[in-house]
């Protein structure tokens, strides 16, 4: 891993509405910079999108965002990022997506030119060698599609580029249905890490020759998978926790390729990667809940420099329009945490202890976001020689924090959840720190029909 | 319940494949449902009593206590993975029409829609149910569905979607499974499903969770 210290290695500096490095948009937005931003996420109402609809299709996203920017605008918002997530057949059919940008962008020029309000747009296209399987991540003529659009998404005013990459998903999917920690380790740092490296060499070069922004990959295939999982109790909690710590190493690659942040809202491992590389995040927390439920709906925002809502359908409500309602609470919350950041670092502290405080000891993912334990875990993920040392310390640690809260009577979990406390230690310490012991062991204990090595350049 | 099916039920309860298996520890070193599936067929028990009376209670109670959040998926899976077990004993039976399956049941997630961690559940929970599973994977077309209907013309539907925007494709599937078979059984399920939807498109039933998918496919085949 390039990161060998933390950025932020006081818990107090890990801060929301602050990072080392800030992120400067072309309408003026400083991500990290002293303030946070709202990050609206939408998507359309139920409906097909074929030829017949694109024109109803387009619609929606101008609603959308002509709804969005004038509740902002009506709030004295201070800037806004539009996070336009593509749907599969916007990336798959590129020139859709395109005319979807542009329609956007012209609105936030608009607000821009006519009210000063700042906006910009994140592009974020679909991964979509998702559709093979076993998926050709390095030979599949689906990149193709998802680099046009990429390319000229950011020349039709995409300002800040994403995607939720998929490498190693073939794996993680059923290791995270049995809880194997190993499969997931596998998944994350072996062929996610080396997935990530291909991939956003390519998204890194294209953003470069444009002067465009790219802001970071969310693990949330992975991770927010097991959330969802844990919160529906299919999985445990602690298991969950585990995932999420572990996605870091995988996540980070796209720093280590240049990229600068804010890293994606659903990407729950931003805190970690704002600590050691210093980037700025987006989280999204319980704002979200129009999208999934999640354990952490205060404590996301903790350290984060732009608020999101995951995304929300364009749909009516007693209100207004649903992006719209979701704007204006983004709008109050970001407007509290603006306050706080105006009072000093006082109001900073206070304000931040009591969302963390809030949901810290009521599930371990809450707990691993705390910004102590993100500091301790994250000097873990940057002790080793290799991502899978890295990963698995820090996975040591977080399990070391689980017991500790629990030996101190701060957190209380059922006898199931701490059940596979010791198995998953145990799995944990079985793993070599070198990749290719680790491959050595894995390989034979895998069902190989459901992915190639060599697409991962193995 | 003789000795030998009881131990059979338990084996499959805690997900005891085989004698190697080291899950679960408090049945280590003993037979598993592979071993005593063997023991019972050579003391002559009726391979029909073996899955009867063990197998398909046993993944019954599993069910119950999965839907009763007292276990988790995994140890689900364990148990699944130890039926299977077993039945590679029973498969000859099946072959020579001794012991039959409850019925067939096609699932599939719907076209444009990768997700298939939900499908995968309801296949696992109703293949313990007795039920014979042709699982036709993700991103399935109309085509893909009425060309495995042909195959097993008897068989119970399922479909599965995620997202909102592919929710939509039930319909268009739905809508092909009535021309081709008008009275085909369609069950459906995934996150943003709900009964009105079920109603909407003509699907029969709408199954919240896995449980509820194998509680309709046994009545209706009962």
């Amino acid at each position: 891993m390039k990161y060998k210290n933390l950025i932020i290695s006081s818990p107090q500096e890990l801060m929301f509405g602050k990072a080392p490095s800030p992120v400067k948009t072309r309408r003026g937005l400083i991500i990290g910079g002293g303030q946070v931003y709202s990050e609206l996420n939408f998507t359309l109402p139920t409906m097909s999108i074929n030829s017949n609809t694109v024109k109803r299709v387009n619609e929606h996203y101008r609603e959308i965002a002509e709804g969005a920017l004038e509740r902002a605008l009506h709030l004295n918002s201070k800037g806004v990022v539009l996070e336009f997530e593509t749907l599969l057949e916007m990336t798959k059919t590129p020139q859709i997506g395109v005319d979807i940008v542009s329609i956007m962008n012209e609105v936030c020029e608009k607000y821009y030119q006519k009210h000063g309000l700042a906006s910009e747009i994140r592009l974020t296209p679909n991964d979509l060698r998702e559709f093979e399987r076993p998926a050709k991540q390095r030979t599949s003529e689906l990149i193709a599609p998802m680099m046009e659009l990429f390319e000229r998404g950011m020349e039709a005013g995409g300002d800040l580029v994403s995607i939720e990459s998929t490498g190693g998903k073939e794996v993680s999917d059923d290791a995270l249905m049995m809880c194997d920690i190993k499969a997931i380790m596998f998944a994350l740092s072996v062929l996610g890490v080396r997935d990530m490296q291909f991939l956003w060499k390519k998204i890194v070069g294209l953003a470069n020759k444009q002067g465009k922004i790219a802001a970071g990959d969310s693990a949330c295939g992975f991770a927010n998978t097991a959330m969802v999982l844990a919160e529906k109790k299919y999985i445990p909690k602690v298991f969950a926790a585990l995932v999420r710590v572990i996605s870091v190493v995988r996540s980070i690659v796209a720093m280590e390729e240049g990229a600068v942040g804010p890293d994606k809202d659903c990407g729950y491992e931003g805190p970690f990667l704002k600590a050691i590389t210093g980037i700025p995040i987006s989280m999204e927390g319980k704002t979200a809940a129009c999208a999934h439920f999640s354990p952490i709906g205060n404590i996301a925002s903790a350290c984060t420099d732009l608020w999101s809502n995951e995304s929300v359908q364009n749909i009516k409500l007693l209100s207004g329009m649903a992006p719209t309602a979701y704007m204006e609470q983004l709008e109050y919350d970001v407007r509290l945490m603006n306050v706080a950041l105006k009072g000093g670092d006082q109001s900073c502290q206070l304000f931040q202890q009591l969302m963390v405080d809030s949901d810290v000891y009521t599930d371990p993912q809450a707990l691993v976001l705390a910004p102590e334990n993100v500091i301790r875990i994250s000097k873990e993920l940057l002790k080793g020689d290799s991502y899978v040392a890295n990963a698995k310390n820090g996975a040591l640690a977080t399990l070391d924090i689980i017991e500790e809260a629990i030996a101190s009577g701060q957190m209380e979990l059922s006898e199931m959840e701490t059940a596979y406390l010791p198995i998953l230690r145990e799995d944990l310490n079985s793993i070599p720190d070198s990749e290719s012991e680790f491959i050595d062991m894995m390989l034979p204990l895998m069902d190989q029909s459901k992915f190639i090595l060599e697409e991962y350049g193995l | 319940m003789s000795e030998i099916l009881e131990k059979l039920f338990e084996a499959v309860e805690f997900g005891k494949a085989d004698k190697a298996s080291p899950f679960p520890p408090q049945l280590k070193g003993q037979d598993g449902a592979n071993e005593l599936t063997k023991n019972a067929l050579d003391a002559d028990v009726d391979p029909k009593d073996i899955l009867e009376q063990a197998l398909i209670p046993a993944m019954e109670r599993v069910g119950k206590k999965f839907s009763e959040q007292k276990i988790f998926v995994p140890q689900m899976l364990m148990s699944a993975k130890a039926m299977g077990a077993s039945m590679v004993q029973l498969k000859p039976f099946f072959a020579s029409g001794k012991i039959k399956e409850k019925g067939t049941f096609i699932i599939g997630t719907v076209k444009g829609d990768l997700h298939d961690i939900g499908k995968n559940l309801v296949s696992m929970i109703v293949e313990g149910g007795g039920w014979k599973i042709v699982d036709l994977g993700v991103d399935v077309s109309e085509d893909k569905f009425l060309e495995k209907i042909d195959e097993y013309p008897n068989a119970v539907i399922g479909l599965s979607a995620l997202l909102t925007t592919t929710m939509v494709n039930m319909e268009d599937i739905v809508k092909a499974i009535r021309t081709k078979k008008p009275d085909a059984r369609v069950l459906i399920g995934g996150a943003p499903i709900n009964d009105d939807f079920c109603q909407k498109i003509g699907a029969d039933y709408y199954a919240a969770d896995p449980q509820k998918a194998v509680e309709y496919l046994n009545k209706i085949a009962s």
